[in-house]
């Protein structure tokens, strides 16, 4: 019975309910959406970096394991590693970030990329021949609506564009590694540099030597450096989320406190007559709390469908992941913060006294 | 309560209401008797005090000072908790302005009281549809109040109060909304109920007409009962 009184009471208002609901559930998308362009853009780095083929990244000093940088060191470290004892290739490439979001030109030497990761496969066009060739991923290239034999300007050049390849390997865009040198002003330097081994089970062996050797170097095995490519690693990143979701929780509360606050206003008299009738304070909470708890699940299931439509709007500029662990954290959230913004409404309508809310007009 | 002592017994009964610095005696000492299965109807003046009367006999609201024992129980010094329960077990309120809950259909309103005394809400009793045949709304439990004439919403009213079978069903004014042809046909509704059920009714009322309809009358003025 108090399903079919919540139920009447949610339909009979329905402007009022579809706004409740679609405000509740535009918290719930920007959990989703933040969450899913995190996880999404992590996804895509580790699947990246480990397309590579290579065991262990070497960066400059001070440089960070996981984000773009500037530092570079100089190519000769290159020749070192490669005396190094199970070392069987080293290459160096150079990072340039663009004015586009989290994009970088790579600069590598084809031959080099070629041997560590097996290859580029190639959906149109050819490789790196010329000094202003480039050549793009399909995902950057569907995005961007990009065909071989065009051109691009990127870091104000233009680009011809060489080929088109499958995704999946260091990066989105890729350029000859001198070109990148001379553009930046880093001739005869490099931003990392990826070493294969002999065999990927002397990498932790490998990678305490060359710490060892190369003081003050950030050296990472491919394992630990996707490991750190995840939301948790990052601490400003982690707060932006927790700002987010305390933001959807006080969205959420809010709204559903002003909604349920409308809904007691407007049924004054409705819950004069629940309490003629024998109703207890419970049962009158109940009601309140009934109709908050529908607005919150209606706002969550919206908010899903939501985030959809922000992923097909966003997936233009960063890869964003759907992730379905965080449907019910979000959606928990969104509950939490409707049943918290119907508790005082609730407590409004359960202290009424039944003889003025008799008479309400 | 034993057989004989009056289903309501009110006596000394006072209540004064106060607003900031102003207080009101709405009740100075009314005392009643009112033996089961009576029809007793209740007539005075706006500021008599009949309402007050009928809102603390139906705890609706506690009053300052006296006793009021409705079916066997003390009210006058039981909290909300204890009006709640008298309300939903042991009487039933038909109002002026009917007070059907607008979202729900005439079916949904009679569930919804039953529900809430804790009764079973499907399918209805073949007590409580004998009654709904003697209202003459059998037919009409799918429609919202809506769709209804005030006669029907009262009738409909009725069936709520009494499909919960309370003790004493309080009726406040409940014909004073209603036109001339179906005041009569809810006074007599009332009467028949009353007679064929053995129900108890209070009934308030300012109009004389209606009030021949109960046993015995009782007027108040000032707070007080003036005659019985």
């Amino acid at each position: 019975m108090i399903f079919k009184l919540v139920l009447e009471n949610v339909r009979h208002r329905p402007v009022r309910t579809l706004l409740s609901i679609l405000l509740i559930a535009v918290p719930v998308t920007l959990i989703l959406t933040i969450i899913g362009l995190s996880i999404g853009f992590f996804e895509d780095s580790r699947k990246r970096s480990g397309g590579v083929g290579a065991d262990i990244l070497v960066k400059p000093p001070s440089a960070n394991a996981i984000t773009f940088s500037a530092v570079t060191m100089p190519a000769k470290i290159i020749d070192v590693l490669l005396t190094q004892p199970h070392v069987v290739q080293a290459m160096g490439t150079v990072v340039n970030p663009t004015s586009g979001f989290l994009e970088a030109l790579n600069g590598i030497d084809p031959a080099a990329f070629d041997k560590m990761s097996g290859g580029f496969v190639y959906d149109q066009g050819h490789g790196l021949q010329g000094p202003d060739d480039i050549v793009l991923d399909s995902w950057y290239a569907a995005q961007h609506h990009l065909r071989a034999g065009g051109t691009i300007n990127l870091s104000n050049k233009d680009w011809h564009i060489a080929g088109i390849v499958q995704p999946g390997k260091l990066g989105h865009m890729f350029v000859p590694i001198k070109t990148l040198q001379e553009m930046v002003g880093a001739s005869g330097h490099v931003s990392q540099v990826f070493v294969k081994l002999d065999d990927p089970a002397n990498t932790t062996a490998v990678v305490a030597a060359l710490k060892a050797k190369f003081d003050n170097y950030p050296i990472y095995s491919m394992e630990e450096l996707q490991s750190l490519l995840s939301v948790d690693n990052i601490p400003v990143l982690k707060t932006f989320i927790n700002v987010i979701i305390g933001l959807a929780v006080l969205i959420g509360f809010a709204v559903v406190s002003l909604s349920m606050y409308m809904a007691v206003l407007q049924r004054t008299r409705e819950i004069g007559i629940l309490k003629s009738l024998g109703a207890t304070k419970a049962f009158v909470m109940g009601i309140i709390l009934a109709e908050a708890f529908c607005l919150g699940l209606g706002g969550t299931v919206l908010g899903i469908l939501l985030s959809y439509a922000s992923r097909l709007a966003i997936q233009a500029f960063m890869p964003q992941a759907i992730v379905y662990s965080w449907w019910p954290i979000a959606g928990g959230i969104a509950m939490g913060a409707s049943l918290l913004g119907a508790l005082y409404p609730g407590m409004m309508a359960v202290r009424q006294d039944p003889i003025e809310a008799l008479a309400y007009e | 309560m034993n057989n004989g002592d009056p289903i309501i017994h009110v006596r000394d009964l006072r209540k004064v209401y106060v607003t900031g610095k102003v207080s009101v005696e709405a009740l100075r000492g009314v005392n009643l008797d009112v033996p089961a299965g009576e029809f007793l109807s209740i007539v005075g003046p706006s500021g008599s005090g009949k309402s007050t009367l009928f809102h603390i006999v139906g705890g609706l609201t506690p009053p300052t000072s006296g006793e009021v024992v409705v079916a066997g129980h003390n009210v006058s010094g039981v909290g909300d908790a204890g009006r709640t329960e008298l309300r939903r077990k042991y009487v039933s309120f038909v109002f002026q302005k009917f007070n059907l809950l607008p979202n729900l259909s005439a079916r949904d309103n009679i569930r919804t009281a039953l529900y809430i005394s804790g009764q079973p809400t499907d399918p209805f009793s073949g007590e409580l549809n004998n009654v709904l045949s003697m209202l003459g709304i059998a037919g009409r439990l799918d429609h919202k109040p809506s769709e209804m004439s005030g006669g029907e919403q009262q009738r409909v009213a009725i069936a709520r109060a009494l499909a919960t079978r309370p003790a004493i069903l309080l009726a406040d004014e409940p014909t004073g909304n209603l036109d001339t042809a179906n005041s009569l046909a809810v006074l007599k509704i009332l009467r028949d109920l009353n007679e064929r059920l053995g129900q108890t009714i209070l009934m308030i009322t300012h109009n004389t007409e209606a009030a021949e309809y109960g046993h015995r009358i009782v007027h108040m003025r000032d707070g007080l009962i003036v005659d019985a």
